[in-house]
């Protein structure tokens, strides 16, 4: 087991150390967000109620959820556009000749940047208090676990993308195609259609369903009417999760489609 | 680890027949070469002559369309891992990340190779000792100078006490000097730890430097032995004649001196025993023709133009997928 754990753990290690000596990468990483929840949630805020909100809830409350949401998914896909640089770079070349199965190096990498996803989402949970958001021991853990996941299938969908691209130039072009729509129809940032109306729906009232009927008053934060679908789009996709709860079902993180069809 | 003492045992590298398409184009047109353990071999070879496409197969990157490649007695058809474990790679391009420490390079290095804990410190700071890099060991490889670069690639490469080095082109970028002490690194390594070094070059004073030479024209091996032996080839000194009419002037000399001069890029060539003296006729039997003469010991070049007809240098790359 050594065989794939300690060249994976070396390559996550690597992965951490290079986004801590690049000091552009962390305050990129981080102001992004903080810039537009304030601008955002500043501009919208006023003039926009997130439907089936507690009463009192403001837009900034509904957005900081989405926000972390944010952090994960640009931090985990875009940390796998290390694979495109260390292969331009040549650091890949000696990681191939190494003796390593090659799924301890893309275990590597998976698990590298979700470390990274992982450490941002949870600075900005950490800082939700500040915020007036209050947080459990339990709603934190939970959080978490669904940051994990979150973060790890999303660095699988970046690095299985990454994989085939020989250019960053190439990987930002494609990665935004596929990024913005997902975070934008995620509910993280609006209320999306409600699952209810779009046509051909099984199952009828979903998550957003379940999370609107939750008592408050526990300590957790909830975004009400997150759209669980949307059409042509993939099933169960977990990128509006930050309602800080357990996530209700396990399965809700599959390998995101693109790479089932790739 | 046991090696054996140059020249005995199994050899390091067996290679017969190999062959490598790019497309259509043939970049390893038959490829057959031995190299015993412990020696230094060099691979000479203008761009496009298939070096590079060698070398990629012989580091395990690339599967080669056809012929067979055995590493220190073991197939690459086979245990790819068991192989790799065996070899250390120095590429051409740098495979050192330059945010990271050269210590911290060499250790998720030494990771990979299932080194770990006190036994790969100890390892690396010796290693890094020996090449003169101890003291800049907690220096990102970023701020170090180019020689110094290369020369945390051969630690990187050492670090896993291959019975095998692999070394691509690894001093292009040097200034000679840089070239010079590689060379002498590479040679106190093979002293030390009797690793065989395989290399590509396209630097004559490196192959010199090697104890056996492969010359690579075009995919094929045109000649291999030491280096003072593919010198003695040729037959006393080589004589450059340059001249208005190359062609008529090569002419006359076939008829008053006899012998065959080769035209090379619009200067003819021969290989006399006595350069000088022969110099000196030729300018006193065609005083309007020649247009100069210069005359020497045959060098490595000299071996490659009498073997191959063409200039080492001048030549464009064939192109497509690497060299």
């Amino acid at each position: 087991m050594t065989g794939v754990l300690l060249p994976a753990g070396t390559l996550l290690w690597r992965e951490v150390v290079r986004f801590c000596r690049q000091r552009s990468r962390v305050v990129g990483a981080l102001a992004q967000p903080v810039l537009f929840w304030l601008l955002l949630g500043g501009g919208l805020g006023a003039s926009f109620r997130p439907a089936g909100a507690p009463p009192g809830t403001g837009y900034l409350e509904y957005f900081y959820p989405g926000m972390i949401a944010l952090v994960v998914l640009f931090t985990a896909v875009f940390a796998t556009i290390s694979t495109v640089e260390d292969r331009q770079r040549g650091f890949l070349q000696g990681v191939l000749v190494a003796p390593v199965p090659r799924a301890s190096v893309v275990l590597g990498q998976a698990l590298g940047g979700t470390t990274l996803a992982l450490g941002q989402g949870l600075l900005l949970l950490l800082a939700a208090p500040l915020l007036g958001i209050p947080l459990t021991a339990a709603s934190v853990l939970a959080a978490a676990a669904v940051m994990v996941l979150m973060a790890f299938a999303l660095t699988s969908l970046g690095l299985v993308i990454a994989w085939r691209i020989d250019s960053t130039q190439g990987f930002h072009a494609i990665m935004n195609l596929i990024l913005f729509p997902l975070w934008l129809l995620s509910g993280a940032f609006f209320p999306g259609p409600a699952a209810d109306d779009l046509p051909g729906q099984r199952g009828g009232r979903g998550r957003g369903a379940a999370a609107r009927h939750l008592p408050p008053g526990h300590g957790t934060v909830r975004s009400p009417g997150v759209p669980r679908r949307y059409p042509g789009g993939p099933p169960e996709q977990p990128l509006a999760t930050p309602h800080f709860e357990p996530p209700r079902c396990p399965g809700i993180v599959p390998l995101p489609p693109v790479s089932r069809r790739r | 680890m046991s090696r054996g003492a140059p020249g005995t045992g199994t050899a390091a590298v067996e290679v017969e027949g190999l062959r490598h398409l790019y497309g259509s184009r043939e970049a390893l047109a038959g490829v057959t070469f031995r190299v015993s353990r412990g020696e230094i071999f060099g691979f000479l070879g203008p761009n496009g002559g298939g070096k590079t496409t060698l070398f990629k197969i012989l580091a395990t990157l690339m599967p080669p369309t056809g012929g067979t490649v055995r590493l220190l007695g073991r197939d690459l058809q086979g245990d790819l891992r068991a192989v790799r474990r065996g070899l250390g790679v120095v590429f051409q391009r740098a495979s050192v990340d330059p945010k990271l420490t050269v210590a911290e390079n060499l250790r998720h290095h030494g990771h990979l190779y299932g080194l770990r804990g006190p036994a790969l410190r100890a390892q690396g700071h010796a290693l890094l000792t020996r090449l003169g890099l101890a003291d800049r060991a907690a220096d990102l490889v970023e701020t170090l100078s180019g020689g110094l670069q290369r020369r945390v690639e051969l630690a990187k490469g050492l670090l896993p006490r291959p019975d095998l080095l692999l070394l691509d082109e690894p001093t292009t970028g040097l200034d000679p000097g840089a070239r010079r002490d590689f060379m002498a690194h590479l040679h106190e390594r093979r002293a030390g730890d009797g690793v065989t070094i395989l290399l590509t070059t396209h630097f004559f004073e490196e192959a010199e430097r090697c104890d056996r030479i492969g010359i690579l024209h075009r995919g094929r091996l045109v000649a291999t032995g030491a280096p003072e032996d593919l010198k003695g080839r040729i037959g006393g000194d080589v004589v450059e004649v340059r001249a208005k009419d190359p062609e008529g002037l090569r002419k006359q000399i076939r008829e008053r001196f006899g012998g065959e001069p080769v035209l090379v890029d619009g200067t003819l060539r021969l290989e006399r025993p006595r350069g000088h003296e022969f110099a000196r006729e030729l300018v006193e039997a065609f005083p309007g023709e020649v247009q100069g003469v210069t005359f020497g010991k045959p060098t490595l070049e000299d071996v490659f133009v009498h073997l191959t007809g063409h200039r080492f240098w001048g030549e464009a790359p064939t192109g497509g997928g690497g060299t």
